[in-house]
């Protein structure tokens, strides 16, 4: 078993009162707990702050920790010979056990390790996983393989690092914050309790083209000025492969010209559309027969981009 | 190792939860639960029924009631208070997110 250092873990002194425990630790789930936390590395720190405060907030539990002695973190222990009576039944084995799994499995004041609780029902533990699939993969469904550990209880009721994988179907119809639920792929239940559910967050890896919004995706659609000004029929990507798109003339910078139902397909009922935003550039560089035509466009033109500004001036003048 | 198949159920408003299973689901009671709707934490799509039913995307903020009461140690109150704001912080993060997707690239 992998010795862990709670008190370092809370950033408090081996003799903090139970009070200075507490507070260290609400100080921690502020920051960390993955439900109000931005830290992306927050949701594992968490875990560990929990299992810490789990070992260290009631006494019958601090007590144990404290009797295994002080030993570097990581390092390979053994509990002392008389541990396993002292603070359980005798019959605890510590083969392939965690010291996070050794307390979460004392609760507290109510069984102690090892102590068989074939009297209760319980539901097996629900799993929470975040599957990051690309954009492609939401558009036409795919299939996840996710290699968890996770604690279960084996027949005597004792808690175990298992290693499970499960291939999950993602339907088409995916989103970015969109959950899936898997029933029954949790955790086995005990004693006649349902097993624990599965829980897929869905994250949808940024696209270098498409961005998300809901169903719907935007790109950006560089046009030149003149095709900007006269239309064109401009080729453009889409999820299912290319397709033409009809510019009409005078698109202004900014506009969204729709291509209907070429988003992202919805579990059930229409798809999403596509939208491609306007975006007028200019050559880099320009020839001297390029640059002579946009002097004569400049001579023979009476546009003013600049009225609205001009106008506001005048009136404040 | 085998690898288990699983099929999947979105947790969308296309699937609905009962209150007791919404119980079973989170590990929330039911007084618990009465409580998150009557602070407006989370809505039934039937709230003048006695048999109140909840479409699926209460499930995830439910079980995020729920470990945030035993995380933080906190009363009901604190629970649907702490719900309310995550979820208008997710609304805006969506709102915020839906611009940025339609703003051209550059300017983003």
């Amino acid at each position: 078993m992998k010795y862990e250092d709670y008190y370092a873990i809370l950033g408090v002194q081996r003799n903090a009162s139970s009070e200075e425990i507490k507070k260290a630790y609400r100080k921690l789930a502020h920051k960390y707990h993955p439900d109000v936390s931005k830290d992306p590395a927050g949701e594992e720190k968490f875990k560990k702050i929990a299992e810490a405060y789990e070992a260290l907030r009631s006494p019958e539990k601090r007590a144990a920790y404290d009797q295994l002695g002080t030993h570097r973190p990581g390092e390979n222990f053994q509990p002392p010979p008389d541990w396993g009576t002292q603070f359980g039944d005798g019959q605890f084995s510590f083969e392939d056990v965690d010291l996070a799994d050794l307390f979460a499995g004392m609760a507290a004041g109510r069984h102690r390790p090892g102590q068989r609780t074939r009297q209760f029902r319980m539901p097996g533990q629900d799993y929470e996983v975040t599957a990051n699939i690309s954009l492609e993969e939401a558009y036409r469904g795919t299939e996840v393989e996710l290699n968890l550990t996770v604690p279960e209880r084996d027949a005597e009721g004792l808690l175990r690092r298992v290693p499970r994988t499960f291939k999950v179907r993602i339907p088409r119809g995916a989103t970015h914050g969109q959950r899936l639920r898997l029933p029954g792929r949790g955790g086995k239940g005990l004693h006649g309790g349902r097993d624990g559910d599965l829980y897929l967050d869905i994250v949808v890896r940024p696209h270098p083209l498409f961005r998300v919004n809901g169903h719907d995706l935007y790109f950006d659609l560089p046009l030149a000025p003149w095709e900007a000004v006269l239309g064109a029929t401009v080729e453009v990507p889409t999820l299912a492969g290319p397709v033409h798109l009809k510019v009409p003339p005078n698109a202004r910078a900014g506009r969204q010209l729709r291509l209907a139902k070429r988003g992202l397909p919805r579990p059930r009922g229409a798809e999403g559309d596509l939208y491609a935003i306007v975006h007028i550039v200019v050559p880099a560089s320009t020839s001297e027969r390029e640059r002579e035509l946009f002097r004569e466009l400049a001579r023979g033109s009476t546009f003013n981009p600049r009225g609205r500004l001009q106008e506001e001036l005048k009136s404040e003048s | 190792m085998k690898a288990e198949h699983a099929e999947a159920q979105w947790l969308t408003d296309e699937c609905q939860f009962s209150l007791s299973e919404l119980v079973d689901l989170s590990g929330s009671s039911v007084e618990e639960l009465r409580e998150l709707v009557e602070y407006g934490a989370i809505a039934p799509v039937n709230p003048e029924s006695s048999h109140w039913v909840f479409p699926g995307q209460c499930l995830p903020t439910v079980r995020a009631a729920c470990r945030l009461r035993v995380s933080f140690d906190l009363e009901p109150h604190g629970v649907a208070l702490v719900i309310s704001l995550i979820d208008r912080i997710h609304d805006l993060e969506a709102q915020m997110g839906s611009l940025r997707a339609q703003l051209p690239h550059r300017a983003r």
